[in-house]
């Protein structure tokens, strides 16, 4: 879906834990996540916890969409 | 004694070069050009009959050049089709490729070709049958008959086949089950590959992934502050009742729902339909999914111009990739028409 969508000129950053996965299918920008259940928030830390990695990692997503790279790229994060 | 029947071109069935390559299809008995040479690495088979048709008869009336040699056929009596080697020659490749496939469809009889791999044929038709990785020029003639030769004398003796790369012919994409003859337990084999992987050597991985096409990286966005965000997902969040009805596994449906004016999206208003994971977590909080939350502070806070005012939703278990493409087309017409400028994936 990254690519097809990618082809169609839109700038797009994939969010995904199987990193492997995703630079073998082909997308071009991957920001890593925490786990396949829960992406973006791990249930077993507080709510503050959650939000500030979420808010983290699309901070990181959308800064990677004004990133000019010339191969994949998996972004660092840093919580 | 076992039969073959060999399909080759104007130019290896010795009737002429590049002038004679509209010569309409002809079936002749016995052995003709470089059919003597197959029939004497044969084993257990006889070449019965040799078929050769021009490279343009076949490249300009394809159906036609088909339909004939079907006819040619018809009573014929044979246990293996065998075609070129193409060698790097491309109509020819896609001329013995063609030929192969419509006697495997129509007579079931295992058919073998062989191709450079720079041949167009090879992509085509590779997934269809046994095309074994062949020269790029005649010179290699002699080599590439012979591993022709090779797996037919296999397919004849109703031997398995091994694996693509033990066999040399181009990979299939079919995998067996297989066992091994040295009974070594997978866990044994991963340590091993694990212990020659810490100790930076060489390992053949079991199960090699077929390298994807690439796509271009998109030109990225310029402005953040004045551009459109969406989210599409692969992780099933969707409103609670499912109103599209997309499927938890091997998805061909996806649905596109409306978040303007939230805040985030709610437990309990919206879930995930995803069955390749516990749901509870999502289900819970739709957010660690789909950040909406995430996205609505950053348009709020003005490093966004906007949040889409829709998330894009299927479910990416067991979904093909063709199925994967094709729904991505659909939504791609749906960002287009909502004036988005960057999209974020969110993968489970």
């Amino acid at each position: 879906m990254v690519k097809e969508i990618e082809r169609a000129g839109f700038p797009i950053v994939q969010m995904c834990n199987l990193i492997p996965v995703a630079t073998t299918v082909g997308a071009n920008k991957i920001v890593p996540t925490i786990s396949i259940p829960y992406p973006l928030g791990d249930p077993s830390t507080s709510k503050d916890q959650q939000w500030k990695l979420r808010y983290h990692r699309v901070g990181v997503a959308l800064d990677a969409l004004t990133e000019d790279v010339k191969e994949q790229t998996v972004f660092k994060v840093k919580f | 004694m076992k039969k073959a029947i060999l399909y080759l071109n104007q130019f290896f069935g010795q009737v002429g070069g590049e002038d004679k390559a509209d010569f309409e299809p002809e079936i002749i008995n016995g052995q003709v050009g470089a059919a003597m040479m197959l029939n004497g690495v044969l084993e257990g088979a006889e070449v019965t009959h040799t078929i050769i048709c021009g490279d343009n008869f076949m490249g300009t009336y394809k159906d036609e050049a088909i339909r004939r040699i079907m006819g040619f056929l018809e009573d014929k009596e044979f246990d293996i089709f065998l075609a070129g080697p193409a060698f790097q020659a491309g109509r020819y490749g896609v001329a013995c490729g063609e030929i192969c496939k419509a006697v495997k469809e129509k007579y079931n009889v295992p058919v073998v070709t062989s191709m450079h791999v720079e041949n167009p044929g090879v992509q085509m038709f590779k997934k269809d049958m046994y095309v074994m990785i062949g020269g790029n020029n005649a010179g290699r003639m002699r080599q590439d008959m012979g591993a022709m030769a090779k797996l037919a004398n296999k397919l004849i003796a109703g031997e398995k086949t091994g694996p693509a790369d033990a066999e040399g012919f181009f990979p299939r994409g079919k995998r067996h089950q297989h066992w091994r003859e040295d009974g070594k337990p997978a866990s044994e084999r991963a340590v091993e590959m694990l212990l020659k992987k810490l100790n930076g050597e060489e390992f053949q991985t079991e199960l090699p992934i077929p390298k994807s096409d690439r796509v271009d990286i998109a030109a990225p966005i310029e402005d953040l502050s004045k551009a459109t965000i969406a989210f599409v997902t692969t992780g099933g969040i969707v409103p609670v009742e499912n109103p599209d009805r997309i499927q938890s596994a091997s998805a061909t449906r996806w649905g596109m729902y409306n978040v303007d004016g939230m805040g985030r999206l709610e437990g309990g208003v919206y879930k995930t339909i995803h069955a390749g994971f516990d749901p509870a977590a999502a289900d819970s909080d739709p957010n660690v999914i789909v950040p909406i939350d995430a996205l609505k502070a950053y348009e709020q806070e003005g490093k966004i111009g906007r949040a889409h005012e829709y998330f894009y939703s299927t479910v990416g278990t067991g979904t093909t990739e063709a199925e994967a493409a094709r729904m991505a087309k659909e939504i791609v017409v749906k960002l287009k028409e909502g004036g988005v400028d960057g999209v974020i994936m969110t993968s489970t």
